[in-house]
């Protein structure tokens, strides 16, 4: 193991809690409007808490949300876990084979998936409205979960398939003299070396459905199927919105995505096991 | 049988359900509850049920929904997309006596002869005054200058008046009090008048003067009248939610302009309940509606939510009547002017609110205004003629037959058939196909309509194009045209990815550093910008770059540099649009090129640094060739969510100055949603979008081939 220069370690700190606090400085905002007493938005120029109350909190699971708030995380949970899993399930076979076999139309559908990515969103509600009506999957979670997994799996299959792209073929060539199938050198070799990839796939997967209200708005009709953002964007009016609660919210939504961060984060960092590549 | 016969009696007995999509908050959510408790218990008929729903995505909801038979029976919202959904043919005739209702709340809801909805509350603009700074309230204008020069104090950051100058809505008032109109003579939208300019000038002169403060939001104008640093506010109704309780302070209607003896008349906006075309239970319905229109409930929302209630009767009770604030605000209603519900008036807004922050910019109001005017134009252009549908399928069938040549023959060298690697690919296939391929056709069918402001479509064939690409109605260089936006835009998306990937992949390496302390904190800690929704983080970025009051701002002073006003430039004001949006990017790059550092063997580092390779060497030859293949395609995703990214246009820059750092997609919202409901357009500026975009992705699949051809 060779040692970096004390110098550079130094630096390094400095940058990583220089960029830590830069990173951290426009939230203060959130966490001051969340703990304070009034609804108004914080322009003040120092944005460190001057109130520590839980008042906003505790508005959020009583009157405000009509005591739904728990379910309404709980839907948030679900679909974006199955987002995440169905997304990934339905991608990871794809990435394999855009990555590793050659066939007949492989570019044109590589492309495709990627033009699917382009159109602008703001276009997709109505029609997609139709489309769950007709499958009679308007104000269910399942409905959600379908539009938002078959929106992920574009940008699933892309990056998956740039990480497969850096792992060696050597591995899997190896395998097939050993008269292993496709499928076998998919599900043993492949995808336990591709841990990273799955990740920070399934982080994206999980956040692009965690994050999304306004297909959840057009779809849900129901309260109980809300999800939190749906349930949260009820603080924005039209004239004048509370920000105290609407800041209390955007910290309840975005701990929860910490804290699936936090948990990826050792299959993100796991790598390569050393040896498994030695040719 | 008595179990199906209990069952068959619980049916019969089982009120039908009303259901009534609203999106109050607070107290107002809590006496229209409560009235529909107070509702279901005269009566055993029906049951009315409530259901909250975000505000901005009522009108959307609303859309979808009535065409389709579902949606709700009634729904609460403000009277000016009456028109639109009016001749949509979303909306039921409902019956009320008008006169019960103060002027202009109950006709605010006609259309055509016919009442479509029925008045719950108005919204208007009155002149709130902090009693303790200003016992009386300034009557005319010349009495609100006086007062505000004597308590504006900019070394304390003290102002006579606050309110949102930038804010067209806000400027009404003023355009009316001077003797100014919207339209001109033959109905058409006209604002490049003199009396308009006069308007114009006045408010830039108490800008100039340092009398009001600059940019300012509403949590601005709260702010300061609720620290006591405003003595005066231009605010409505829902600015008494925000105020402090231990305030003192009273309402009282804006005041006479001095020049001419008129008084300053806001837009009165009526909130109403409306009755779907296609309601399931119609007579409970129009129950439930002639119950929560009554005065006995209009007295119940005007005492537990102090709503401004539209019923005369309502202010004659004694607790209304003692309320000095609901008393100011029916006198300011009865001055106010009913905001037209013709969905021309839609058109207004973006011109309107460009020649309002040119003047306050300090541009001479009558080029604002001329500006205005030749966009207001431009806007109102004739549309395209009605097409033939055959050509425009001709043209379609022949350009997707040369697509389909140019692929057949680009495969003569092609690769195998593998039933196994279909089979690989049909999950993800199947479900982007049938979820993601059919809303694109359905837009791309979109886009060969023209949307009438009637809302009626006709078939234009490809006129919508022709229109976009031939820039009809202005010059290249304006902001509005489509090349001017495309350049912008195509700015707008390298800038943004070098930083992107710059800052990702350096953080990503530092954090990657095995020397590097509390690496999972700092790991979390650094994709924090990425988990807080963006609407409200890049809404306190605004903020930060406010000119007067910014924390950016606050920090260029401190170290002895100029404030700059961002918004007033195309630069600045796109360097605080990139800036934030690099804030809330860098962390997805991060992590993607995090997980792509681990797949990297130490080995090779090892060996490389057995060579002798230095740090820089290390990176050249073993970690970027390494990193590069994932990081391509996140790049090029990465680079068409920027393409099309919204939010941080739309939230921070607002497309200021004069709509030249609007993007692509900014600018199609603009048709869809702000202009007039150009449905069509906008599709065909969505479809471009996608052409220029599947172009970029098939460069970028080339470049993905190439690279893979090589190793």
């Amino acid at each position: 193991m060779r040692r970096a220069p004390t110098l550079a370690v130094v630096l390094g700190h400095l940058a990583a809690i220089v960029a830590t606090a830069a990173a951290l400085y426009p939230v203060l905002w959130v966490v001051k409007m969340a703990l304070g007493p009034s609804q108004a938005f914080d322009q003040s120029p120092n944005p460190w808490p001057s109130h520590w109350s839980l008042q906003n909190f505790r508005d959020l699971w009583g009157a405000g949300s009509a005591g739904h708030l728990w379910r309404q995380l709980g839907n948030s949970c679900v679909v974006a876990l199955a987002t995440a899993v169905v997304g990934l399930a339905s991608s990871a076979t794809a990435a394999y084979a855009f990555s590793r076999l050659r066939f007949r139309g492989r570019q044109g559908s590589l492309a495709f998936f990627l033009a699917t990515q382009m159109f602008p969103g703001t276009m997709m509600a109505i029609p997609l409205y139709i489309l769950l009506d007709d499958l009679h999957l308007l104000d269910s979670l399942l409905g959600l979960v379908l539009v938002y997994s078959t929106t992920a799996v574009p940008f699933c299959v892309w990056t998956l398939k740039g990480y497969l792209d850096t792992l060696p073929r050597e591995l899997d060539e190896a395998a097939r003299i050993d008269g292993a199938s496709s499928w076998q050198i998919f599900t043993r070799v492949v995808l336990p070396l591709a841990r990273p990839a799955l990740a920070v796939t399934a982080l994206f997967a999980f956040l692009s459905a965690w994050n999304e209200y306004i297909l959840a708005a057009t779809f849900l009709g129901d309260e109980r199927t809300f999800t939190l953002p749906v349930a949260l964007q009820r603080y924005v009016g039209e004239y004048h919105t509370e920000w105290g609660h609407f800041a209390a919210g955007a910290l309840v939504v975005s701990l929860p995505v910490m804290l699936v961060f936090f948990a990826l984060q050792k299959q993100l960092v796991a790598g390569l096991t050393a040896g498994g590549v030695k040719g | 049988m008595p179990a199906s016969l209990l069952a068959l009696s619980l049916c019969l007995a089982a009120p039908r359900t009303v259901a009534l999509w609203h999106s109050y908050r607070a107290d107002e959510a809590r006496a229209l509850s409560d009235l529909a408790d107070r509702f279901n218990r005269s009566q055993s008929e029906y049951r009315l049920e409530l259901l909250s729903i975000p505000y901005d995505a009522v009108a959307s909801k609303v859309s979808a929904a009535i065409p389709r038979g579902h949606g709700p029976d009634l729904f609460v919202f403000a009277h000016e997309r009456l028109g639109g959904w009016a001749e949509g043919g979303l909306l039921a005739p409902v019956s009320l006596q008008p006169g019960r209702f103060l002027p202009g709340t109950a006709e605010a809801f006609q259309w055509k002869g016919r009442q479509l909805g029925a008045p719950l509350a108005f919204k208007t603009l009155a002149l709130f005054y902090n009693r303790r700074l200003l016992p009386t309230p300034p009557a005319t204008t010349d009495e609100v200058l006086a007062d505000a020069v004597r308590l504006t104090d900019p070394g304390a950051g003290r102002f006579g008046l606050a309110y949102q100058s930038g804010d067209f809505y806000y400027h009404v008032p003023w355009i009316f009090g001077f003797g100014g109109s919207l339209f001109d003579a033959r109905g058409r939208l006209d604002i490049d008048t003199a009396p308009v300019a006069a308007s114009l000038r006045f408010v830039a002169d108490l800008q100039a003067r340092g009398l009001i403060p600059q940019e300012a939001t509403s949590a601005l104008v709260t702010q300061l009248f609720a620290e006591g640093k405003a003595a005066m506010a231009i605010n409505g109704p829902w600015f008494l939610g925000e105020l402090p309780k231990g305030l003192d302070y009273g309402v009282a209607p804006l005041p006479v302009v001095s020049a001419t003896g008129l008084p300053a008349k806001p837009f009165l906006t009526v909130e109403g309940l409306f009755v779907s075309a296609n309601a399931r239970e119609p007579d409970g319905a129009a129950k439930a509606l002639a119950f929560l229109t009554s005065d006995e409930a209009a007295l119940t929302r005007a005492r537990e939510a102090r709503q401004l209630v539209a019923n005369r009767a309502a202010y004659l009770d004694p607790q209304v009547a003692a309320d000095p604030v609901m008393t100011a605000f029916r006198t300011a209603a009865e001055r106010a002017v009913p905001m037209s519900t013709a969905p021309v008036m839609q058109l207004l807004w973006e011109p309107a609110q460009g020649a309002l922050r040119a003047a306050l910019r300090g541009e001479d109001p009558r080029d604002a205004l001329r500006n205005a005017g030749s966009q207001l134009r431009a806007l109102q252009r004739p549309a395209p003629a009605t097409a033939s549908p055959w050509p425009t399928l001709a043209f379609v069938l022949a350009l997707v037959a040369a697509i389909v040549a140019w692929e057949r023959r680009r495969r003569s060298a092609a690769e195998p058939a593998r039933w196994d690697a279909y089979a690989f690919v049909l999950p993800a296939a199947i479900a982007t196909v049938a979820l993601v391929l059919f809303p694109i056709l359905f837009s791309l069918g979109l886009s060969c309509f023209h949307r009438g402001l009637d809302g009626s479509y006709r078939f234009v064939g490809l006129g919508n194009f022709t229109d976009i690409l031939a820039s009809r109605g202005y010059a290249i260089t304006e902001p509005l045209s489509f090349y001017f936006t495309l350049a912008v835009t195509l700015l707008w998306t390298a800038v943004n990815l070098a930083f992107h990937v710059g800052l990702g992949v350096a953080l990503a390496l530092l954090l990657h550093a095995s020397w590097l302390r509390l690496r999972p904190l700092f790991r979390v800690l650094l994709i924090v910008p990425w988990a807080v929704p963006n609407y409200l983080t890049a809404l306190i970025w605004k903020g930060l770059f406010h000119r007067q009051f910014g924390a950016i701002n606050g920090l260029l002073v401190a170290v002895g540099l100029p404030r700059i006003s961002w918004f007033s430039h195309f630069s600045t004001s796109f360097a605080a649009d990139v800036c934030t949006n690099v804030w809330l990017g860098f962390p997805f790059m991060m992590v993607v090129a995090l997980g792509a550092l681990s797949s990297i063997p130490r080995e090779l580092y090892d060996a490389a640094a057995l060579d002798g390779a230095g740090p820089w060497n290390r990176f050249r030859h073993v970690t970027w060739p390494l990193l590069r293949p994932a990081l391509l395609p996140a790049v090029i995703l990465g680079g068409v969510w920027t393409f099309n990214m919204f939010n941080v246009i739309w939230l921070v820059s607002g497309g200021e100055p004069g709509g030249s750092t609007d993007i692509l997609i900014s600018e199609a919202y603009r048709w869809a949603f702000a202009r007039q409901g150009q449905y069509g357009y906008a599709a065909a500026y969505s479809a471009i979008i996608f052409v220029l975009l599947a172009g970029y992705a098939v460069g970028a699949q080339k470049l993905l081939a190439g690279r893979e051809a090589r190793t």
